[in-house]
């Protein structure tokens, strides 16, 4: 058991420093749900991708350096310290690219990773429907077979990003004659400005559009775009969603970093004794998702694969994140409710995490059934 | 970097628990908390036998050599059986006595399980001075053998008697920070394994428990409250185990903070999921309940500890000792 890396990873590490000390901008980006901030998120890929840093862990042939998890890890610790922008194309990497490499054709690969890994092509997920929030397997929206390959109809929402990203991945019902819900779901991909297919942008609680529904009216998608076998896109999903709660959705590097900027604002404030047991518990919370993503990540790669374990993980890290910017408010005082300072963006983007992802009512009943080992019960 | 228990560690901490569950601790902590200590000693040779002290004592007074990692996975083991006795204080004193000139005297009888120490703060409560071969006392000005003790105080864990130790004594040698440490590590790990044991227990017991026809496991206020509990102990966890990696103050601090907030937090949920039964002496889930509170303030209070993450420790050096205060 060790906490050691080797002179690679630390020589990886440094240079990514050096790196990111040279071009991480000087003044933040303007908001990435904005049109101009999406565009301004989308060159800086562009540049990260241009250093080979957008996607350190992929092979070499996708735009990666075959960095291995640790070092993904290591270059997002970096990467946050350095105060660099969000990942505009944080749901492609995140969900779709895990997709691929565990059920995609290597054609695939091929052709959706590279424009991905440089923001090329930017990535908006499609699981909600109106009807179908954590009970996602009850979904509606349609793939019928069609020559060549199908037709998507129906209706998804809370589409993060789709307001302004070019592609979408989501799960639609190809066989409606099934007897469970979790049967005869297809995982597709499709583009956001294909014929037939109308995004309404919504806004969030600040007003931007952070997100959307999608209204689809028998928009073709060629077999080419299909992950595995048709009807068993659930079980292709559930694999991602793993990945998402678990070890790559939120990088330790960012709660570090943002545990950091806490600590240096109680400092800047004049350490009120009322916010110092919040404060610790941010620098402790950090250091406690950072060592057991540790752990998670060492057991992955000895071949076992993250399951219900990461359930913990997505409740852990979404009511930290949110704590610590609720202390963040209270430590601005005055300027608490302002809607310019540098945490009132962060704190409305933190009241979604206890929601998205699998909300952590969901997350909670995965702990007792499958970690706890508790009888089944109603939700 | 491999964040994981190695195999033999793994293999350390199933034999120490199998070693427990045969020896059947509820019995031998009753004895204990009357001051009956028969059992308990006995208890404690096999520990001993099993290598649990030598893992603080160097190589030539018949240790292990210090190995805080195999520490932590031992403590978490003796929590989880809710072992009495002065365990942290005996490694504590063993690391502090190891820089000094009298190790020869102590360290190989409590490596061998012979003889056991109390470690306290001057001024401060010791547990289980009145059982405790050796009673040490620290000051600013080092460490000392305290000629003896006072009467013995209850503590709310029953099983944890506390007294106060005679001031003065030789002086064995300076305090050292690296020891206290490794008591709070050792207390972390402890309550740790007090967490793991309470969630253990009221998982079972809600699992068989039926309310209105069904086992009440199965309703959600329950299981959410179990899942809290799993995930705030799941999360203590890798900080005890980094915290033995790095010993570095403010992970330790860290560690100890976490996993005894981790470790009450669970007792709460235990008490109130098992009702009223869970409110009476004669019911085993009292032996680990009272001691996740006491375990609490041991060897620092969570601001205490709290402080040291923040970089900005309270005036006046040394962390309190088993209890604050007299």
């Amino acid at each position: 058991m060790d906490l050691g890396f080797t002179r690679d990873e630390q020589a990886l590490r440094a240079e990514a420093r050096a790196w990111l000390a040279a071009h991480v901008p000087a003044t933040p980006l303007p908001s990435l749900e904005t049109g101009e901030g999406f565009a301004a998120h989308r060159a800086w890929e562009a540049e990260l991708a241009a250093g080979r840093w957008s996607v350190v862990d992929w092979p070499e042939r996708y735009g990666g350096r075959d960095a291995g998890l640790i070092g993904r890890l290591l270059v997002e610790e970096e990467y946050y310290a350095a105060g660099a922008p969000g990942r505009v194309g944080q749901n492609g990497v995140s969900l779709l690219a895990p997709t691929l490499f565990a059920h995609g054709t290597e054609e695939q690969r091929a052709r959706v990773l590279p424009p991905m890994a440089t923001g090329e092509v930017v990535w908006a997920q499609a699981w909600s429907e109106p009807e179908a929030g954590s009970d996602l397997a009850s979904l509606r929206s349609r793939a019928v077979r069609a020559d060549g390959g199908w037709l998507l109809s129906g209706q998804k929402t809370w589409s993060s990003r789709a307001a302004f990203a070019d592609r979408a991945f989501g799960l639609f019902r190809s066989d409606p004659d099934t007897p469970r819900p979790h049967q005869g779901l297809t995982y597709v991909m499709f583009g956001l400005r294909a014929p037939g297919v109308t995004v309404r942008p919504i806004g969030r609680l600040d007003g931007r559009p952070a997100f959307a529904e999608l209204f689809l009216d028998e928009v073709f998608v060629p077999d080419e775009d299909v992950i595995g076998e048709p009807g068993q896109g659930w079980r292709i999903a559930m694999a991602t969603a793993a990945d998402e709660r678990g070890l790559t959705l939120r990088s330790p590097g960012r709660f570090l970093a943002s545990a950091e900027r806490l600590r240096a604002l109680w400092q800047d404030r004049g350490r009120p004794d009322w916010a110092r047991e919040k404060v610790a518990d941010a620098l402790i919370g950090a250091r406690a998702y950072q060592l057991f993503t540790f752990a998670a990540a060492s057991r992955y790669l000895t071949g076992v694969p993250l399951g219900p374990e990461s359930s913990l993980n997505k409740v852990f890290w979404s009511e930290y994140d949110l704590a610590l910017h609720e202390t963040a408010l209270d430590l601005l005082d005055g300027e608490a409710e302002m809607a310019d300072t540098d945490w009132a963006e962060r704190y409305v983007f933190a009241l979604a995490g206890p929601i998205y992802a699998g909300t952590n009512e969901i997350q909670r009943d995965i702990v007792a059934e499958r970690l706890l080992g508790l009888p089944k019960g109603r939700r | 970097m491999r964040f994981l228990l190695d195999p033999e560690q793994r293999d350390f901490a199933r034999s120490l628990d199998a070693l427990l569950t045969a020896a059947g601790t509820p019995a031998v902590i009753r004895d204990w908390s009357r001051g009956e200590h028969g059992r308990g000693r006995a208890l404690w040779s096999r520990l001993a036998e099993a290598g649990v002290f030598a893992l603080a004592i160097p190589e030539e007074y018949e240790g292990l050599g210090l190995r805080p990692v195999e520490l932590a996975v031992a403590f978490v083991e003796l929590g989880r059986h809710a072992v009495p006795g002065p365990l942290v204080e005996t490694v504590a004193a063993a690391s502090l006595l190891a820089g000094t000139g009298h190790a020869k005297r102590f360290l190989p009888g409590l490596a061998a399980g012979e003889s056991t120490a109390t470690l306290a703060r001057e001024g401060s409560l010791a547990l289980d001075g009145d059982a405790a071969t050796h009673r040490f006392s620290l000051s600013p000005d080092g460490l000392r053998l305290a000629p003896g003790h006072g009467p013995v105080r209850g503590s709310l864990d029953p099983a944890r008697r506390l007294t106060p130790l005679l001031p003065g004594g030789e002086l064995l040698g300076p305090a050292a920070p690296h020891a206290l440490a490794l008591a709070r590590l050792t207390t972390a790990a402890q309550a740790l394994g007090v967490g793991l044991a309470l969630l253990d227990r009221t998982v079972t017991y809600v699992g068989r428990r039926t309310q209105f026809g069904v086992p009440v496991g199965s309703f959600q206020a329950v299981r959410h409250r179990l899942a809290d509990a799993k995930i705030a102990l799941e999360f203590a966890r890798p900080l005890v185990l980094g915290a033995a990696l790095t010993m570095a103050p403010a992970d330790v601090a860290a560690a100890k903070v976490t996993a005894c907030e981790a470790a009450y937090t669970t007792a709460r949920t235990a008490l109130h999921l098992h009702g009223a039964i869970g409110y009476t002496d004669e019911y085993d889930l009292s032996l680990w309940l009272t001691k996740a509170r006491a375990l609490r303030t041991a060897w620092g209070t969570p601001g205490e500890c709290r402080d040291d993450v923040l970089g900005a420790a309270r005036p006046g050096g040394l962390p309190s000792g088993p209890t604050q205060g007299t």
